[in-house]
Order: C-alpha cells, then sequence, then structure tokens
C-alpha cells in the first residue's frame, strides 16, 4: 500500500489553485494529481514525494487534506494491461472504489492507483505476477 | 440547590397573591411616573384601580420593541436620572436601540435571578464561574457576572473571545460552570479538544448556564458531551432584564420563570388572545419589580408553551418550554413557517455534519430557494465521494420530511462557516 493525499475542496474559483500553491510553496512535487468533481465539491487524490509532510502542512494552512492508502500496480505499457488486471479483480470478487493511471519516468510502465478495501488484494496481485510499488519506491517516507 | 427557597418554593397560591399585590402596586406606579402608560392606559379606558386580579391584566394594552423605541432614549424610564446606575440597551441593528435603565435594586434583582441557577447548577461560594458572554451593553456578561457575585461564586470575566485563553484558564483554573452563548461553548469545546484535551475527563468543569440565542436539544448533548457538563438553557431579553428572567433547573426538563418578579402569558401571535397551558404561542412579559424600566405585557416576540405540571426540583414557578424561535426569525419558506431551530433539530441527527451551518435564501424566479451550507465533521471519510452524497442525500430528505420544503444541502469545506464568539449569524436571507 502506498499513501495518497486527498484533499477536499469546494467548487469555488481559485480554491485549486491556492491548494496546489500550498504544496508548491512547501517543496513538495506531485507524481499525479486526479480530480473528481461533483456540482459543489471535488475531491482531490495526490500521488508526491513527501506526503505526510504535504498532509501536515495542508491542514495547517485550512484545508481538509487526509492521508488514504492505496495499491499502485506496474502495468505494462500496452494494449490490454488494464484490462487484464481488472478482468483479474473482478474475477477474485475485488470491487475498485476508484483508479486512476500515471507513468513517471518515459517508456516505463503504467503504474496504476486503485482504491480497492478488500485487505486481500496485495496478495492477490503479487501471486498473479504483478509488481506493487511500495512506499520507497514513490515517496520519502517521513 | 436552591438560593432563594423562600420565593422559589412559594405554595402557587402564595405566589399568585404576592404576583398580584405587586402587580397592583406596579399599574398605579407606571400610571404615575410614565407618560406613555398614563397615555396607553387612558386610551384603553382602563384606570390602575381597575386591576385588582392577574386576569385583569388582560384589559391592559401590550407594550411593544417599537414603543420602546419610540421613547429613545429615556422616555419610558420611570425614576429620576439620579436613582439610575446603569443604562444596557439592544445592538440596534434591526432599527433604533432599545435603552433600559437600572437601579440599584434592579441590578440586584438581576444578580439574584440569574444566581438562582448558579446554585442549581449545584455552585457557590468557591466555585468558578467563568463568564465568556460579551461585556458591554449587550446584558449577558454583566447579567451573568451579577449572578456569580451574587451567590458569593469566583467570577472570571473573560468577555467572549480569546477561546485558546479560555481554554486554558478553564482547564488550569479549574471552572466549575461556564456562562455563554451556546454556540461559542460549541467552540470552546471544540478547540479544547483541538489543543489535545478531552475536557469531559481533563476538566473540572460540571455545569453551563447557556443561552442568548437557541440552542436545540442536539446541540445541547453535543456541549454536554463534549465537556462533560449539565448545561442549563437560559432566558432572558434585554428589554425586560437580561439572562436570568427564567433558566433550567437541574432537571432540564423547561426553564422556571423567575414569577416573582414577572408574570408570562402566553398568547395567540395573531389573534394575542390568551391560549391554554401546553399551547404554542408568543410569550408575553410583565415586570413587577423593576423600578426604572418596568414593562406591562411586553410582547417578546419568543414563541414558546408552559409547562403544565410541576417540576422534580421543588421550584413552584411554572416552566416555560424552550424558545421554539421568535416572531422574528420565523421564515416563510414557499409558504411554510420555519424556525431555524427545526432545521438545527434535524441536523443533529447526522453525526456526520458539524453544528454550524449557514442558510442562504434566494429567488429562483417566483418561488423561494433554500441552501443549507454544512461541514462534515473532522473525521468524516471524505476520499470517498459516494460517502459525501449519501450525506447530502439523506439530510435533504430528512430536511424535506421534517420541513416540507426542499432544501438544497451543500457540503462546503470546514471551517468555511464562521464560527462565532457571540450569537451566532445563521440565515443569510438575499431574497
Amino acid at each position: 500500500m502506498i499513501s495518497q493525499l486527498t484533499i477536499f475542496l469546494q467548487n469555488k474559483e481559485g480554491r485549486l489553485a491556492s491548494a496546489c500553491r500550498a504544496l508548491g510553496d512547501a517543496g513538495v512535487n506531485m507524481r499525479s494529481l486526479c480530480i473528481a468533481d461533483t456540482r459543489d465539491f471535488g475531491v482531490v487524490r495526490i500521488i508526491c514525494d513527501t506526503p505526510r509532510k504535504a498532509c501536515d502542512h495542508l491542514v495547517e494552512e485550512g484545508f481538509r487534506a487526509t492521508l488514504v492508502p492505496v495499491i499502485a500496480v506496474k502495468v505494462g505499457d500496452r494494449p490490454g494491461g488494464l484490462a487484464s488486471l481488472l478482468e483479474l479483480l473482478d474475477e477474485k470478487g475485488m470491487n475498485v472504489e476508484y483508479g486512476y493511471c500515471f507513468s513517471y519516468q518515459e517508456g516505463e510502465d503504467a503504474i496504476d492507483v486503485l482504491k480497492i478495501s478488500d485487505e486481500a488484494v496485495e496478495l492477490v496481485l503479487k501471486d498473479a505476477g504483478y509488481q506493487l510499488l511500495d512506499p520507497a519506491d514513490l515517496y520519502v517516507e517521513d | 440547590m436552591i438560593f432563594q427557597p423562600e420565593f422559589e418554593t412559594l405554595p402557587p397560591e402564595e405566589l399568585r397573591s404576592l404576583q398580584t399585590e405587586r402587580l397592583k402596586k406596579l399599574v398605579h406606579y407606571v400610571y404615575e411616573r410614565v407618560p406613555f402608560y398614563r397615555e396607553s392606559f387612558d386610551a384603553a379606558g382602563v384606570k390602575p384601580d381597575d386591576i385588582q386580579t392577574i386576569e385583569d391584566l388582560q384589559k391592559l394594552p401590550f407594550t411593544t420593541k417599537q414603543d420602546m423605541r419610540d421613547a429613545y432614549p429615556f422616555k419610558m424610564f420611570a425614576v429620576p436620572m439620579e436613582d439610575v446606575r446603569r443604562i444596557h440597551c439592544s445592538s440596534g441593528t434591526t432599527g433604533t436601540a432599545t435603552v433600559v435603565g437600572y437601579t440599584e435594586r434592579d441590578l440586584q434583582v438581576w444578580g439574584e435571578c440569574f444566581g438562582r441557577f448558579i446554585t442549581s447548577a449545584d455552585c457557590g461560594k468557591g466555585s468558578i464561574v467563568q463568564v465568556a458572554y460579551g461585556y458591554g451593553l449587550f446584558t449577558g456578561g454583566l447579567g451573568a457576572h451579577a449572578g456569580a457575585e451574587a451567590v458569593g461564586a469566583i467570577c472570571l470575566p473573560m468577555s467572549s473571545g480569546n477561546t485558546k485563553r479560555q481554554v486554558q484558564l478553564m482547564h488550569d483554573f479549574g471552572t466549575d460552570v461556564l456562562a455563554c452563548t451556546p454556540s461559542y461553548a460549541l467552540l470552546i469545546a471544540d478547540t479544547a479538544i483541538e489543543m489535545g484535551y478531552n475536557p469531559a475527563k481533563d476538566f473540572k468543569i460540571k455545569a453551563g448556564i447557556l443561552g442568548a440565542e437557541p440552542c436545540s436539544e442536539g446541540m445541547r448533548r453535543d456541549i454536554e458531551r463534549k465537556l462533560g457538563i449539565q448545561v442549563h438553557d437560559i432566558y432572558g431579553l434585554s428589554e425586560i432584564m437580561g439572562p436570568g428572567v427564567a433558566c433550567e433547573c437541574e432537571c432540564q426538563n423547561g426553564l422556571h420563570v423567575c414569577e416573582d418578579h414577572f408574570i408570562m402569558e402566553i398568547v395567540n401571535p395573531e389573534t394575542f388572545e390568551p391560549v391554554p397551558d401546553g399551547e404554542w404561542g408568543e410569550l408575553v412579559i410583565t415586570t413587577l419589580s423593576k423600578e426604572c424600566s418596568p414593562l406591562v405585557r411586553y410582547r417578546t416576540r419568543d414563541i414558546t408553551r408552559i409547562i403544565p405540571g410541576e417540576c422534580k426540583c421543588g421550584r413552584t414557578f411554572r416552566r416555560i418550554d424552550r424558545i421554539a424561535g421568535r416572531t422574528d426569525d420565523m421564515m416563510i419558506l414557499r409558504g411554510v413557517n420555519v424556525f431555524p431551530s427545526q432545521i438545527e433539530e434535524v441536523m443533529m441527527s447526522f453525526p456526520e455534519i458539524a453544528a454550524q451551518y449557514q442558510l442562504i435564501l434566494t429567488r429562483r424566479g417566483p418561488l423561494d430557494h433554500v441552501e443549507l451550507q454544512v461541514e462534515p465533521v473532522p473525521d468524516f471519510p471524505f476520499d470517498e465521494i459516494r460517502r459525501l452524497e449519501q450525506l447530502k442525500r439523506d439530510l435533504g430528505a430528512a430536511l424535506k420530511s421534517n420541513l416540507q420544503i426542499k432544501v438544497d444541502v451543500k457540503i462546503v469545506e470546514p471551517k468555511t462557516i464562521a464560527r462565532s464568539e457571540g450569537k451566532a449569524k445563521r440565515i443569510i436571507d438575499l431574497r
């Protein structure tokens, strides 16, 4: 499991910018960011180099931020890569609450971030030969 | 404990005769000393001698807030200025301020009335009363202060604001009872928790005497749980005296009206006819012992009812229910009468949301649009959008079924709704 930074933001002009500015000022480097938005509010999910520090800083600045454990899986950068992964999870009856992909080194595998509540997910994926990222692969553990 | 059992436990018939005797004196007193009353009695064709029983009071006209404004500043004072010791007045945000003067005796009575409820919270000599109502023209701070002094307690005159210091001294000094508005008590509790305390366990405090704004049962329980105290709802209004007109005893089942000093009536707010005990209506108060600013049949605009029956505490003063709202605060939303307290009651059944809220009223075409802004509690799992959406839907449905109107629930970022140190501004009417 890796730590994802989640921020709750109101749908209000400049709110995302000020959250990003706060992270920038704290020297936090983001690897990926995705926004799930509704009419009133958005939930911003971020993988970054110092999640603990980033979260503490945001809370101090008055943002509602938290760390959420998610799975980060390496998936071959080829057609059908993600489909095979999801088929496996489906077969095992594991529900994906949400997910997104990013790649952080050119020409490398893609990384799929998945939120799955079932604790057995890590074993299932490892047994099937998938490589899971450890915190140390992505960020500084502080 | 009971502070003045000689009054607070008077048998009902003796209390009625005390009231009657004082009322008869009062009508002469105001007729002779206050031109406004001479004119209004004359206009109604009533002479002071016509008032022989409490029921006769109904022959007299009402006094309204507007009458007090018209008398600005001192036209309704019944004593010469050299006998006035203090003046309080309303904020005047909704018009000319209403001015109330106090003689030495008035201040003493005020202190005794508030003191009765410090005693009912089992506090007295040696107890620390932390007064976190604002001090100044607002009656909260000095009223609670007078109460603490009347019972010989130790008064900690904090006034409102500087919340971390409130928490610090509450902890370090071992405050026994807190007097402030409910919303400020909640802010103090939340601040204490944020500062790493568990006030329910770590603090000595055992009671709160909270008033000056409505407090729903849910909000009361929230404060009680967080601070580990018993909350006594106290009632008063600056035109009458300030806090201490009525307050809950340790039984927390209605607010005992200090009937030795006040006569209460509950009237239908439209017809002004008296309603039977137990029925809701507007509270009307006649002051029996005030020297400087006596009032006859003052329309408080507060909606309550008389709770029939005796209280287990032994006090014979009759009780009124928690104020359901003010006739002024009553909102008409899409033709439906709604009080803010009803919204609070619904909100409090959702532990996932914080007690603070704001209601924004706008008009969309011919229809009222009601938006309720709420904040999720700190440990709400907001990473899960469906939980947030579910909360919105459930709260909206609960409001719809309780209030009969559609309310658009909006979940906002924590702390975007201003915390209040005094009376909270909950309703923003942009219609």
